[in-house]
């Protein structure tokens, strides 16, 4: 539904985007992850055909983003990174403006907007004007309208950031439900926890070039290595690590208790139990260690500096 | 890659395209937020009230006060003219907003960042352009018909019992217009091309000086025209409106093409750095190929780089030859007319003038021989190219042509006087083989300067775009111009007189 092929752009000598291929089907959620400046934006606004790329092509929905400008636009709803709302005017003026540039009929884009605004508990400020709203109400006004049209492909630029705890997970289950209906999503984020909830894939974008892509899991054993495993016994291991050398790789050990990678927990974990079990072992717990994004983002982006990703290759 | 199924919107999109009627539809829904909200705002509305239903009263208080006062010393054609003067102010204040309204519907838009949503839908970049200028006129455009109205009312229907010139008023109306449209579009390019209000209203003393000097011109116009009276307008207010209206197409054709997506959210700062600025221009200069290497020797240059710029101006070369060719046309037309002739001595012997023809090149070269003609070419051409910068174009094609307008002119004369016309021909050919394509390339330069702002080549903003003009005309002015102006100077002062005397035996 998202498809990049070494998309670059160039402003005058600066390089913000270099060669960034991307490839994201229908139902999926792509999570752009990087630092400010780092190009995100950017792409964004190549993908929505805003900006034109110096090299490269983008197609979106099936639309090429130069060619079919008109078209992509058509089909695709946009969360800017400043939402850019206009404060005079009230919710329902608002999205009804929107609604006729979309071209969607006057019965079907008020009943979109009321069920939007319903969906994330703005009804009540249906005719505030928008000047009044508080900045997540504004953030979430904002995403209503970048799916008032029901696009299929939905770029979204730090959807939650400047929302509640409580908004943030309305806005988060409300992405999981259009996903299951087939909406793409590409998202730039800040919060690792919201990404490695929500995406289907990451990309790691550092200074223009991603510099790492795939699952979290994918991502997370390349850098920062298989699954760790803590087991617990009750009394003392008496040798036990030695013990298992053969199917886990011991990282660490206490008193009563190890620490272990295991490529394939799955598989592993079941045998190792049985085996224990079946020596007399009083296990206590066998639980995986989390690793989460922040390891696997903070140690990409070190392994790029160490590579020399860290010198100005902004410049052209 | 993966084969991608699209599957649609479950809101199906209409992207009925290329009509006219689509683009003033979509435009139209701009345009009518946007004016929604400047009628929200009390620092629009204020002023067009008062603009619209007190100002009037004011000039007419002003008018039957002067009005009275001109007539004790029997100077009532003061009064008589002051009266549709001052209707043109009454309409002109009010426009005056549509300065600020446009400036703050771009500008200000950018700043409040509430621009890139609208970017990011499927309307194009005309119908945003042509949404958000109709709406910076209609505010303003309504107050201005409306306070003239009110005005002629109270005129028509006050003391002085004035019954306003049919021609007079329908002019006004019109002024009042183009010199609305003139603002608005001028205000757009100024707006699409800075990114803070205050800049904006700082580069708008751009549009608001000489729009001051239009006015004084216009109301100067309108106290001393001989027409003044007349049922069907005054003359020279006439040529203002259809010169007006050609700024217009020409701002509205320029304010397209900087009002795109591309400028609008790719420049960030206003900022100056003339140093990288010249740097590019110099690599473009010296660059070969696609890739802009530099230039490895001047021969390598000359066979590749210079072509390319040559190549790039075949368009604009094109126009300019047909501009020469009317103009010398023009020139013979001119010289045909009865009240144009030149009384030339009828069917004399030209043998006697040939030793005359040194005498005549100092007259008019001065001493210096080539240097001054090389000198008296340039300063022409460099006129040309620097107004063609601030005229799109234009006056590029107004200054040089003038000299095929005069040859055109002179053959005439020479035929009418019986003479072989053919004779001036060796006068002009020798050096002209040289001179008059090098002309057409300086010239056709400075049209492409002025033009290529208003329409870039695709995926080049303004700014690209003229930055490759420039580097192009000072690669074609280092390799072509000088050296073929230098060239033909030495031949015109060395070759042609000797062959003209020889032609003509002297």
């Amino acid at each position: 539904m998202i498809e990049a092929i070494r998309l670059t752009k160039d402003y005058d000598d600066f390089r913000a985007v270099d060669a960034v291929s991307l490839d994201v089907p229908a139902g999926a959620v792509l999570v752009l992850l990087g630092p400010n400046g780092a190009g995100k934006t950017t792409i964004v606004r190549m993908l929505t055909s805003v900006l034109t790329p110096t090299e490269g092509s983008a197609r979106v929905a099936g639309f090429d983003v130069v060619t079919h400008a008109a078209d992509v636009r058509a089909h695709v709803g946009v969360l800017t990174e400043q939402h850019g709302l206009y404060e005079r005017m009230k919710a329902v003026e608002y999205l009804d403006f929107f609604g006729q540039v979309y071209h969607m009929p006057a019965d079907l884009r008020r009943k979109r907007s009321l069920d939007l605004m319903d969906r994330f508990g703005l009804t009540f400020a249906l005719n505030k004007p928008l000047g009044e709203y508080s900045k997540g109400m504004k953030q979430k006004l904002a995403l209503v309208r970048a799916m008032l049209h029901d696009p299929p492909v939905l770029l979204l630029d730090e959807p939650t950031s400047a929302m509640d705890p409580q908004s943030a997970r309305l806005v988060r289950d409300a992405i999981v439900d259009m996903q299951r209906d087939q909406r793409t999503f590409l998202i730039t984020t800040h919060n690792l926890a919201e990404a490695q909830h929500l995406a289907s894939a990451i990309a790691i974008i550092r200074k223009g070039r991603i510099i790492a892509s795939g699952t979290f899991e994918d991502l997370a054993r390349q850098f920062v290595g298989d699954p760790l495993m803590e087991l617990r016994v009750q009394g003392e291991l008496n040798g036990l690590a030695s013990e298992m050398s053969d199917l886990v790789t011991v990282e660490d050990e206490g008193a009563n208790w190890l620490r272990y990678r295991v490529a394939r927990p799955v598989e592993t974990n079941p045998r190792l139990l049985q085996r224990l079990i079946g020596q007399g072992v009083p296990v206590v717990s066998l639980a995986p260690l989390s690793q989460t994004l922040e390891d696997v983002y903070l140690q990409v982006v070190e392994e790029d500096e160490a590579k020399g990703g860290d010198r100005d290759e902004h410049l052209r | 890659m993966t084969n991608i199924s699209v599957s649609g919107p479950a809101i199906p999109v209409s992207l009925e395209r290329s009509s006219l009627g689509v683009t003033l539809r979509n435009a139209m829904i701009i345009t009518r937020r946007e004016v929604r909200d400047s009628l929200r705002d009390w620092r629009i509305i204020g002023p067009i009230l008062a603009l619209t239903f007190f100002f009037p009263f004011i000039a007419q208080f002003f008018a039957n006060q002067l009005t009275g006062f001109v007539a004790n010393y029997g100077a009532s054609i003061i009064a008589d003219r002051s009266i549709p003067f001052l209707l043109m102010i009454v309409g002109f204040f009010p426009i005056s907003i549509s300065l600020v309204i446009a400036l703050e519907t771009f500008v200000g838009e950018k700043e409040r960042r509430t621009l890139e949503p609208l970017l990011s839908t499927p309307l194009t970049n005309t119908e945003l352009y042509v949404g958000k200028s109709v709406a910076a006129m209609i505010p303003p455009l309504l107050a201005s018909y409306g306070g003239m109205s009110v005005y002629l009312m109270s005129l028509v229907l006050g003391s002085l019992q004035w019954r306003p010139p049919g021609g007079l008023v329908v002019q006004i109306v019109l002024l009042t217009t183009v010199q609305a449209l003139v603002m608005v579009t001028g205000a757009v390019v100024i707006s699409s091309q800075t990114t803070s209000t205050r800049s904006a209203n700082l580069l708008a003393s751009f549009i608001i000086i000489p729009m001051a000097g239009m006015i004084w011109l216009e109301s100067a116009i309108m106290f001393l025209a001989p027409d003044a009276e007349s049922p069907n307008g005054i003359g020279a207010l006439w040529a203002i409106i259809a010169g007006m209206s050609v700024v217009v197409l020409l701002l509205l054709r320029l304010g397209n093409s900087v009002f795109n997506r591309e400028e609008l959210l790719g420049r960030q700062i206003d900022s100056i750095d003339l140093r990288r600025w010249f740097r590019r221009v110099w690599r473009q200069v010296r660059a070969v190929g696609g890739k802009g290497l530099p230039a490895t020797s001047p021969w390598g240059w000359y066979r590749h780089s210079v072509p390319a710029s040559l190549g790039r101006l075949k368009g604009a070369a094109g126009v300019t030859a047909l501009v020469f060719l009317a103009a010398l046309i023009a020139g013979v037309v001119i010289g045909l007319q009865p009240q144009w002739r030149l009384p030339l001595p009828q069917g004399a012997s030209l043998t006697h003038t040939a030793g005359g023809i040194g005498d005549a090149s100092a007259l008019v070269f001065g001493s210096g021989g080539a240097l001054s003609i090389v000198m008296q070419n340039w300063r022409i051409l460099a006129l040309a190219s620097l107004l063609a910068v601030f005229s799109f174009g234009s006056m590029a094609l107004v200054i040089t042509p003038m000299v095929y307008l005069v040859i055109g002119y002179v053959m005439t004369q020479f035929a009418l006087a019986g003479y072989n016309p053919a004779l001036l021909v060796p006068a002009l050919a020798v050096h002209g083989i040289i001179e008059i394509p090098v002309i057409l390339v300086a010239t056709a330069c400075a049209l492409k300067l002025g033009a290529v702002i208003t329409r870039p080549p695709k995926r080049q903003t303004v700014g690209q775009a003229w930055t490759v003009a420039f580097s192009d005309a000072v690669k074609l002015w280092l390799g072509i111009i000088l050296p073929g102006l230098v060239l033909a100077a030495l031949i015109e002062t060395c070759v042609t007189p000797a062959v003209v005397q020889a032609l003509l035996g002297g």
